[in-house]
């Protein structure tokens, strides 16, 4: 089980060159040896959290089997290389939806919990690890813990965004939520600027669990931080009960040598984008609500040989009208736009995890093509300000953020350390803890 | 297809095949070897609407056990509609040329306990008047290679056995179908790059072995091109075919 091969993450950089452990059972053994290990699920945190350059990734995703569900509380366990589109599959027609979902159903459980992935629901749900019931850790020494918020709260507080780094997550427990079918009553707005997204969120968090919004970050001067404000919720019964058309995927054949992404077409793209027409309520299904990307797979090859680079920030609230106008008007200036900028305001719960990323605060995600140092440099000069702001920049999208940017955005690092295991590390926890 | 015997239900082929047949809410009885790996596999089936998973381990080898392992089986089911046979292990060639041992031992493990369970299913079945024996065999099977001969050998005398047992069955009521899947990513191939085009998921094969049950197919390659690989390696005069590095 040694073949070498290069592996990416989702971003397509950094490279790095693994061994490979292929797990097909929670009860399989782990590699000894000196051998540095880091669990790998199925490749979609963005930069090199996921990877382990020069050691081995544990391959969970033949983690795939259902422990116990529960169809009258909707508790469901299962081993952690399970896709939450897995979940999904089995779930919805049940009437159970996830508690809490990423921009794509195409992650594992263990990967949810490690890096305590958020939502568009974080403001009344908080992020997957407050929905984490109980999980089982598996440490290269052979033990095994099985954590709760109470049994072995310290490890459970430790693995929830702890980044696969504090053992192998075997499998994971979560509870469901019920839905009445699979569709969603979803509602949007054209706001005009910054000012206009903070009116609409203070009138919509109350009303709707389901919240995100885009943003033209290609537009500056009067237009800056435009964009479309989405809102949504589980319909109510009554909706069509027949499932939802299936949907038609197309796949990105392969990584062209250039990016289709430039400054020319994410202008384009982003003006028509904002001034689509589009209609101002309607029921959807679920899918296209939350996973709009979903349907083009492996799009992160659009962006080219070269990959790209994920900027996703949290600013607290006092500081967040300011520093977001900042870190637009930097973007702006500087040429290089993002396809896709989403902002979201986080709510205040937490789910306590040591190295978790949501926060209270505003949340804005970028991503750029990566044309070499000048792009680093901006991603430097973005984080100036997050880290004045005193916000923090989320690990499961960085390649590049430096280790006392790190460490001033995650303080509690070094107790987080403690429950490092002694045979697991990844290319991120040495590149941020290095100076 | 209510009532289905896996052997060798811990492969990954057997496993997908068998979430497959979950789905329908078929009943199982599911052999394997090791104990752990099989209560996990029973878990995941009864959630997937598996009725009644009942499994057993043991070690397939050991021959005079078969005729009790089908009685029980039987038993526990209260009869076998279908039966899969799945179970193998992929032999080092390297290793076996230098080893008179190792090379019976994988025949052993591929032909003979196959040979021997498909024999006594066969005779089940017929009895009975129906019945479907699924049985996994290779597209190594169909020509020796330096590369892999001794498990091609394993697997061609399995075809050999099955097209044999086909015949003699055919106006029995009872159904035989050869499944020759070709590189498939699992466990037992974990050794190989898995980076070509050719390579295929378990559940790939899972849903052509529905298929091939459900219209009754006799003899399927999986994924489907192999059939046409296959006609072309057979095809080749041995004398060229000897000069290849395959």
């Amino acid at each position: 089980m040694t073949d070498r091969a290069p592996d990416g993450s989702w971003g397509r950089y950094p490279p790095a060159r693994h061994r490979r452990w292929a797990l097909n059972h929670r009860s399989d053994r782990l590699p000894g040896g000196s051998n540095r290990v880091l669990p790998f699920g199925n490749g979609r945190s963005y930069g090199d959290v996921c990877l382990n350059d020069g050691g081995t990734l544990l391959l969970t995703r033949g983690l795939d089997r259902w422990i116990a569900f529960d169809p009258a509380t909707g508790v469901l366990r299962a081993e952690a290389g399970v896709l939450l589109s897995e979940i999904l599959a089995f779930s919805v027609p049940q009437g159970w939806f996830l508690p809490v979902t990423p921009g794509t159903q195409f992650v594992t459980l263990g990967g949810a919990v490690a890096n305590d992935v958020h939502g568009k629901n974080h403001h009344v749900a908080g992020s997957f690890g407050e929905q984490t019931r109980a999980f089982e850790l598996y440490r290269s020494d052979g033990s095994r813990i099985v954590c709760g918020p109470e049994e072995n709260g310290d490890w459970f507080r430790a693995t929830i965004g702890g980044l696969g780094l504090t053992g192998l997550i075997a499998w994971v427990e979560i509870r469901l939520r019920r839905i009445a079918n699979p569709w969603m009553v979803a509602e949007n707005r054209r706001f005009a600027n910054l000012d206009d997204f903070f009116a609409l969120n203070d009138d919509y968090e109350t009303r709707y669990p389901y919240i995100v919004s885009w943003i033209d970050c290609a537009a500056a001067g009067k237009g800056l931080g435009r964009g479309i404000y989405m809102a949504g919720m589980h319909a109510p019964p009554g909706a069509p009960t027949a499932p939802p058309p299936a949907r038609r995927s197309l796949t990105v054949p392969f990584a062209l040598p250039i990016s289709l992404v430039n400054r020319w077409s994410v202008r384009a793209f982003n003006r028509l984008y904002y001034h689509l027409p589009r209609p101002a309520r309607a029921l959807t299904p679920y899918q296209p609500f939350f996973y709009p990307l979903d349907n083009l797979l492996e799009w992160n090859r659009l962006y080219g040989q070269r990959g790209f680079l994920q900027y996703q920030c949290v600013i607290p609230p006092e500081a967040a009208r300011d520093a977001l106008r900042e870190i637009l008007n930097r973007i702006a200036s500087s040429g290089q736009g993002s396809m896709l900028a989403v902002l979201k305001r986080f709510g205040a719960r937490t789910s306590g995890g040591l190295l978790s990323f949501p926060r209270p605060g505003v949340t804005l995600a970028l991503d750029f093509p990566h044309l070499g140092q000048k792009t680093l440099d901006l991603l430097s000069r973005l984080d100036e300000v997050t880290r004045q702001a005193g916000g923090a920049v989320y690990p499961a999208k960085d390649a590049r953020m430096s280790g006392e940017h790190f460490r001033c955005y995650f303080p509690q690092w070094s107790t987080f350390a403690k429950f490092i295991d002694p045979n697991f590390s990844s290319s991120f926890w040495r590149r941020v803890t290095a100076d | 297809m209510r009532n289905i015997l896996i052997v060798g239900a811990t492969s990954a082929i057997a496993e997908a095949t068998a979430r497959r047949f979950a789905a329908l809410g078929a009943r199982f009885y599911l052999v394997g070897r090791n104990a752990e790996k099989l209560a996990a596999i029973v878990g995941d089936l009864e959630i997937r609407g598996g009725q009644a998973v009942h499994s057993e381990s043991i070690d397939l080898d050991w021959l005079e056990q078969h005729p009790a392992l089908l009685a029980r089986a039987v038993q526990a089911l209260g009869g076998i509609d279908l039966a899969l046979i799945a179970h193998g292990s992929l032999p080092d060639q390297a290793a076996c040329q230098k080893s008179v041992k190792m090379t019976l031992a994988a025949i052993q493990t591929n032909a003979l306990s196959v040979i021997s369970l498909a024999t006594e299913l066969a005779n089940l079945f017929e009895a009975r008047g129906r019945g479907t024996l699924v049985v996994i065999g290779s597209v190594a099977g169909d020509r020796g290679r330096q590369s892999n001969y001794v498990y091609g050998a394993a697997k061609g005398m399995v075809g050999l056995f099955l097209q044999g047992l086909r015949n003699r069955l055919n106006d029995k009521g009872v159904h035989v179908i050869t499944v020759k899947p070709g590189f498939v990513d699992t466990p037992m191939t974990a050794a190989f790059e898995k980076k070509g085009l050719l390579w295929a998921q378990p559940d790939q094969i899972a849903r052509g072995i529905v298929a091939a049950v459900e219209r009754r197919r006799d003899v399927v390659y999986l994924p489907g091109f192999w059939r046409w690989i296959m006609i072309v390696i057979r095809h080749l005069p041995e004398s060229i075919f000897k000069r290849l590095k395959l």
